[in-house]
């Protein structure tokens, strides 16, 4: 059974939509601001930067929908609108239409205001729609709700690996016989001052606080830590069988996938990289390809000191001298890191650089870490070779020991 | 301290306004909440968690299956 991506969306810290989103990382723009929040000075949130929307979500949904929804479920509801237009809004059948929409995190806006309803105001107060507003799996719920998919709709958390297994839980569903068509991401709306304190207690990001823009830096000497963002991306996969007998458009083929886990330590990655080679390296045995057909990967690469070299060495130890040949990009330079929306949006990097064969810039990378031998494509967009079938790994890693590796090709 | 009629009426529109999408016009005195406005049950709930606030007032759960129009509500909260 093979699978096709038919339609993407997205709205992210670089664009509301697919198309401003991949025009400026082309163009290498950073979507990192200060944040100008009441609550940043209110409770004295000791990080001040974060890869922020650029349409927010309340410019294209209605008041009843952003009272109803969390904003992770708005992001992913705007990402889907866009997808499914992108796909042609098919009519198909609901009952082979599932959903896999996925957050790391759920939705802590929700959970911490009605806390504090219930703390200040009394449990009365509380609206009814707490819980389903703030349960991990509201927002691919009101995805299902939105196209009315019943096929199955599913939520698998693997933190900032989250959606990229959700884009892997897809194509299980379409080879396994249960959907014909699935839209599939993830999202995170986690820009407060819970995460945002937590990550900072953990020293996982970066304190670069007077230079947003140049903050988040993978495989730069000077990296110290991610930049959290925001957002949601969404793609749609189908049987190819199914998106050729309505005339859809192919925009690219998802071949492969690669879940594995490390079995060491909450937080920290395993620091030989062999879970995160052994995900990649089934993403390629599962496309029926070899490492020598690798074109293209689009790099977990937070800009974490401890992180990226794990992966680089892991890279270059897997593919070898053919490492040479693969152009690397970390895109969380620009939109930062969206933690369950990551694996998604890099989903979508990596489908446009085979369409365009255009491998996405790196940004900020003044000076290079000498220790990672990979082809690290900097500051301009990459060729990727001109002719020929394409193919591209995105990696995606979470706290847990997640590792998950998707392999696309060229239609 | 007690509410009039017109003042809930129109604290009320403006709840349903918020939850629904309607028009505050549209919420008038004899439309029923479920037929004409098309709120479900837990839309009703919220609205009323909302009005509860508003208006200061505590609405039983019990009482609200009578809250049939827009106008039972108004009546109902007006005189507690």
């Amino acid at each position: 059974m093979n699978v096709v991506v038919t339609g993407l969306g997205t709205t992210s810290p670089l664009g509301g939509n697919v198309a401003d989103t991949w025009e400026a990382a082309l163009a290498g723009k950073s979507g990192v601001r200060r944040l100008e929040y009441d609550w940043v000075e209110k409770y004295n949130v000791p990080i001040t930067i974060a890869g922020q929307l650029v349409v927010r979500p309340e410019e294209v949904l209605t008041r009843p929908e952003t009272k109803r929804m969390d904003p992770m479920s708005q992001f992913a509801i705007v990402a889907t609108r866009e997808a499914w237009a992108d796909a042609g809004s098919p009519d198909v059948d609901l009952y082979r239409l599932g959903t896999v929409v996925s957050t790391g995190i759920g939705g802590v806006w929700t959970m911490l205001n009605a806390w504090d309803t219930v703390r200040d105001r009394g449990p009365e107060r509380v609206l009814p729609l707490s819980v389903p507003m703030l349960m991990p799996n509201s927002a691919t719920a009101y995805v299902e709700l939105e196209l009315g998919a019943k096929a199955g709709a599913h939520a698998v958390v693997s933190a900032c690996a989250s959606g990229a297994e959700a884009i892997a839980l897809a194509y299980d569903m379409i080879v396994m016989g249960r959907a014909d068509i699935v839209v599939a991401g993830g999202t995170e709306a986690a820009i407060h001052a819970l995460p945002i304190s937590t990550f900072a207690a953990m020293s996982t990001l970066s304190k670069r606080l007077d230079d947003p823009e140049r903050a988040s830096r993978p495989y730069d000497v000077d990296r110290d830590g991610f930049v959290l963002g925001e957002g949601a991306a969404v793609v749609v996969l189908e049987s190819e069988e199914h998106a050729l007998a309505r005339g859809a458009r192919i925009r690219a083929r998802l071949l492969g996938t690669g879940r594995t886990s490390d079995g060491y330590h909450i937080a920290a990655p395993e620091p030989s990289g062999d879970g995160q080679k052994r995900a990649m390296l089934a993403s390629v045995e599962q496309a029926g390809l070899t490492l020598a057909d690798v074109n293209h990967v689009n790099a977990h690469a937070t800009s974490t000191p401890v992180g990226d070299p794990i992966e680089a060495r892991g890279i270059r130890s897997l593919l070898g001298e053919h490492a040479d040949q693969v152009l690397v990009s970390a895109t969380k330079s620009m939109t930062g890191h969206l933690l369950g929306g990551a694996g998604a949006l890099e989903s979508v990097f990596t489908i446009k650089a085979l369409e365009d064969r255009l491998a996405p810039p790196t940004i900020n990378v003044d000076n290079p870490d000498p220790d990672l031998a990979i082809n690290l494509v900097r500051n301009t967009p990459g060729a990727l070779p001109a002719t020929g079938d394409l193919f591209a790994i995105n990696n995606s890693f979470g706290f847990g020991g997640h590792n998950v590796a998707l392999l696309f090709g060229t239609p | 301290m007690a509410y009039t009629e017109s003042e809930v009426l129109a604290g009320l529109a403006e709840i349903v306004a918020e939850e629904t999408g309607l028009d505050t016009a549209e919420v008038q005195l004899e439309k029923s909440f479920t037929d004409d406005l098309d709120i479900d049950s837990l839309s009703m709930m919220t609205i009323v968690t909302l009005a509860e606030e508003r208006f200061d007032v505590r609405i039983p759960d019990e009482d609200v299956k009578n809250l049939v129009t827009v106008g039972d509500a108004v009546t109902y909260i007006t005189k507690l």
